[in-house]
């Protein structure tokens, strides 16, 4: 069980570098024009949009991650 | 970073001595006062005092306004600030058991002199890939960042000296990345942390004389924070505190709701007749990392203990990597 959860932390290690640079080719480039003043907001509201979805997804695939490694442990 | 020496040196030795000193009449005084709940981990009936948050608040104020006659730095306000008010909020639920949702509601409150004091850059820094601008977003990381590391440590809480033993290798390691990634100043105003907990662990290692309550896990976690926030470093803060954080995420899984702990009807864990630790095969109790740990056989509280502490180093390393992955660009 022990390196099970040397193997989560590790995943979840993983996952922060992948999520990391997801965020920075993603969520960075965006910007919105022709709105005005509004620009800035209307680009932060979208950047909150995708990174939401992108923190409930990285919480899904820990979960199936968390279920995978405990269940292999808990099988051997 | 020769001047930067001095201040370090002194702020910690402050720290240390601080906590070191007040801790034992605190718990004379909480003693007399009656302020005491049973080790749930020991056989005999053995009572031990809390909270030992005002000790701990104390330490880091002293410490970081030492810190602030030398450097007069407006991040040394913000997180003076904000830690005293998360003691503040710990301390009221020490003495009232309070909701699930008042904690996190008040920690977010607790800081906004961050936000006031500009004590902040909007970029989020990644390793390899470099930072992103996310100025409206980073607020509500900044609101989020203080609530969930205080009660990230404050989960982590279930065991004699678990809390105080961990944030030693947690702070110590975030230290080390702020010198790897060259903010010296905010490095030097994160040692009082290691120091504070390093002296508060003398008292609440096993066997504890003194738990740290609901303040001193919301001190220490809500400085935590602050650290990673002034420090630009919250990539690397929350990789060092992996173990913590895994231990809240399964917690919520399983439970999918924000409750307190005692709220839980299930035991995840349960005695052997000999007093060590066993996971329990309820299905409503909640899945911690303690469960986990234990899953493989039954295991004392000092050796439980160890292994989380064993996870944080290895968090900690993998924390260090990442701060020299900072300055590589892909």
């Amino acid at each position: 069980m022990k390196a099970g959860l040397y193997g989560f932390l590790f995943g979840m290690w993983i996952l922060i570098i992948i999520g990391g640079g997801i965020v920075v080719t993603l969520l960075g480039p965006i910007t919105i024009t022709g709105f005005g003043e509004m620009n800035w907001f209307i680009a932060s509201v979208i950047k909150a949009v995708i990174a939401i979805i992108l923190v409930v997804i990285w919480i899904l695939v820990l979960s199936k991650m968390k279920n995978w490694i405990f269940k292999k442990e808990i099988k051997s | 970073m020769i001047d930067l020496a001095l201040p370090a040196a002194v702020s910690c030795i402050v720290a240390f001595i601080v906590v070191y000193v007040t801790t034992p009449p605190l718990i004379k005084f909480l003693e007399k006062r009656n302020m005491a709940v049973k080790d749930m981990n020991k056989k005999e009936d053995i009572m031990v005092v809390r909270p030992g948050g005002p000790s701990i608040v104390l330490g880091i104020i002293v410490s970081e306004i030492v810190l602030y006659a030398f450097l007069q730095l407006n991040e040394i306000i913000a997180l003076i600030i904000t830690t005293t008010a998360a003691f503040a909020i710990g301390y009221v639920d020490d003495r009232k058991v309070m909701g699930g949702w008042f904690k996190p509601v008040l920690l977010a409150i607790a800081a906004a002199p961050i936000i006031a004091l500009g004590a902040y850059d909007t970029d989020l820094a990644f390793p390899l890939f470099g930072d992103v601008q996310i100025p409206a977003l980073y607020l509500a990381l900044i609101i989020l960042m203080i609530p969930i590391m205080g009660n990230t440590i404050n989960s982590i809480d279930v065991l004699n000296g678990v809390a105080s033993g961990f944030m030693v290798i947690a702070s110590f390691s975030l230290t080390i990345c702020l010198f790897i990634v060259q903010n010296y100043e905010i490095a030097i105003v994160s040692l009082p942390l290691g120091f504070v907990s390093l002296a508060f662990y003398k008292y609440h290692k096993i066997p504890s004389k003194i738990f740290p309550g609901d303040s001193g896990a919301l001190t220490l976690g809500a400085m935590y924070g602050c650290i990673a926030i002034i420090g630009g470093v919250e990539i690397i803060a929350a990789v060092a505190m992996l173990p913590a954080v895994i231990n809240s995420f399964l917690f919520l899984s399983s439970v999918k709701r924000i409750v307190e702990h005692r709220q839980i009807k299930g035991k995840p864990v349960e005695h052997t007749e000999d007093m060590k630790l066993k996971a329990t095969d309820d299905k409503t109790a909640p899945v911690t990392l303690v469960r986990l740990i234990l899953a493989g056989g039954p295991l004392s509280e000092k050796q439980v203990g160890f292994t989380i502490f064993k996870l944080g180093i290895f968090s900690g390393i993998l924390a260090i990597i990442t701060a020299f992955m900072m300055g590589v660009r892909l």
